[in-house]
């Protein structure tokens, strides 16, 4: 019962966001800004964690195939598909999760706790689509961005694994991430990373947007809006592959 | 003016307010006094339209709020401005831009005409060359004063004020209850205060709402409060005499 109400207080609090803003171009300077911390101060980790990604992965299915009759440059082929069709989308949304959904929460919760929310409802303005609708529609452009960033970085740390380890050469590894690629990999990966980004901003807006009480409240806020859009996105993550892949 | 009419409301089940009726007239300070939890915050938001009531209206000059489309609602809200307790600033934005704030919002002022407002405003407010400080830099009487140059930049009709004086020195807690008395007289807008604050409430309410428990006990101006009659009000006062 306490699921639906909150389900039915969350698609409630969605539809007041997205309300037409008040003011266009206050809107579009707060999307910008958003796109901007989001997309430039996430780069770096989500550039650490997709390198050693692709390199521990190289490492993990080179130590399997050596020795075996398969040959080497399906290494490449492996890495490249696994890093493209679970990893970037799904390690680098949880680490938004994280990083992002953190923020946007302990943001929104603050600015509730402090009435400054109700001080934007007073005036008028919706202060849902204000605060938040930037915010979420930036996490749209900024997350796949990352994901993008994230399948070229792991085959990168990949080859760089390759490189130091002298299981397969770098050529070989190369020729492998060249054959066989499927186009539509990328697009279910940047579904799933389209859902995540969506996910990751709505339930850490919500979660920061219902918080009463004080600095307390607001820290529970940021831990709830991450547990819940990690769990939200291994679900989507699940229910996509299914629809799409099988 | 506004009008309140049979105001009810309550969470889980225990009643915060019970039928609570009463008038703010148009130029003059209204306060609404009572112990805490009495139920005087709770009436001001939904006043206000942050707390929608059980049942009873709130009318702004004939116009019934809870009656309104959200379009019409937006409209009414655009004519109040509100002092919280805490201030409520923006902390991410200067003090000329929280200033500004409602007004790049809600109007079509050029950029000069739009400076020329805020700093008006913060003239009027007596705060000069803060334009740039940052809520966090500021005390807390600047930051009611800031609070309070917000309040008035839409020119509204109607201003709340939360406990304008908590948490200040009796010589700044003077200061922002002039300049509400000023700016009410000047624009001839329709005050609410809320107030623990007795002295404020002998040297500036033209009219005292006094809430306990939930319940109006008793309304009237500061010259018929000795003589009430109302038990529960002069314990009040005597408990909070300067």
């Amino acid at each position: 019962m306490k699921f639906l109400s909150r389900l039915g207080s969350y698609l409630l609090f969605l539809a007041a966001c997205f309300r037409k803003p008040d003011k266009w171009r206050m809107f579009w300077r707060a999307f910008f800004n958003e796109i901007y911390k989001m997309g430039n101060d996430s780069f770096g980790i989500v550039a650490i964690i997709s390198l050693f990604i692709g390199a521990v992965t190289v490492i993990q299915f080179g130590s399997q195939l050596q020795g075996s009759l398969v040959p080497m440059t399906i290494l490449g082929r492996i890495v490249r598909d696994a890093n493209i069709l679970e990893f970037s989308p799904t390690i680098v949304a949880l680490v938004m999760a994280g990083k992002i959904g953190s923020n946007i929460a302990s943001e929104i919760g603050t600015m509730k706790v402090s009435e400054q929310i109700d001080a934007l409802e007073i005036m008028g303005i919706n202060a849902a689509s204000y605060v938040a609708l930037p915010k979420i529609l930036a996490a749209i452009f900024a997350i796949p961005a990352l994901v993008v960033c994230s399948m070229f970085l792991s085959n990168v740390g990949g080859a760089i694994s390759c490189f130091f380890s002298e299981m397969v050469t770098v050529d070989i590894y190369i020729q492998g991430l060249r054959m066989d690629f499927n186009g539509f990999f990328v697009t279910h990966s940047l579904t799933k990373a389209f859902f995540s980004s969506f996910l990751i901003a709505t339930i850490s807006s919500y979660n920061g947007y219902i918080t009463e009480g004080g600095a307390l409240e607001v820290g529970s806020a940021s831990t709830m809006a991450v547990v819940q859009s990690c769990i939200a996105i291994i679900f989507f993550d699940y229910i996509l592959t299914q629809l799409m892949l099988y | 003016m506004i009008a309140l009419s049979g105001i009810c409301k309550s969470f889980n089940g225990r009643e915060v307010l019970k039928d609570v009726s009463a008038v703010f007239a148009k130029g003059k300070c209204t306060f609404v006094i009572g112990a805490s939890g009495g139920g005087k915050s709770v009436l001001m938001k939904c006043m206000v339209g942050l707390v929608t009531p059980d049942s009873g209206s709130v009318d702004f000059d004939g116009r019934s709020f809870y009656g309104l489309d959200y379009q019409n609602k937006k409209m009414v809200r655009q004519e109040i401005g509100m002092l919280f307790q805490g201030g409520a600033l923006f902390d991410s934005l200067s003090v000329e831009d929280n200033v500004a704030f409602p007004l790049r919002m809600l109007s079509n002022m050029n950029k000069s005409e739009l400076m020329d407002r805020v700093n008006f405003c913060l003239k009027r407010v007596n705060l000069e060359n803060v334009n740039h400080l940052y809520p966090s830099n500021i005390s807390g009487g600047m930051k009611k004063r800031v609070g309070i140059a917000r309040a008035i930049a839409m020119n509204p009709k109607y201003l709340f004020c939360d406990e304008p004086n908590s948490g200040l020195d009796p010589l700044t807690s003077r200061v922002i209850d002039e300049l509400i008395v000023e700016i009410t007289e000047e624009y001839n807008i329709t005050t609410v205060i809320n107030s623990h604050d007795i002295k404020s409430v002998f040297d500036m309410g033209d009219h005292i709402v006094f809430i306990y428990q939930g319940k109006r006990l008793w309304e009237g101006n500061k010259a018929e409060i000795q003589d009430s009659g109302v038990f529960e009000l002069q314990e009040f006062i005597k408990a909070s005499r300067f």
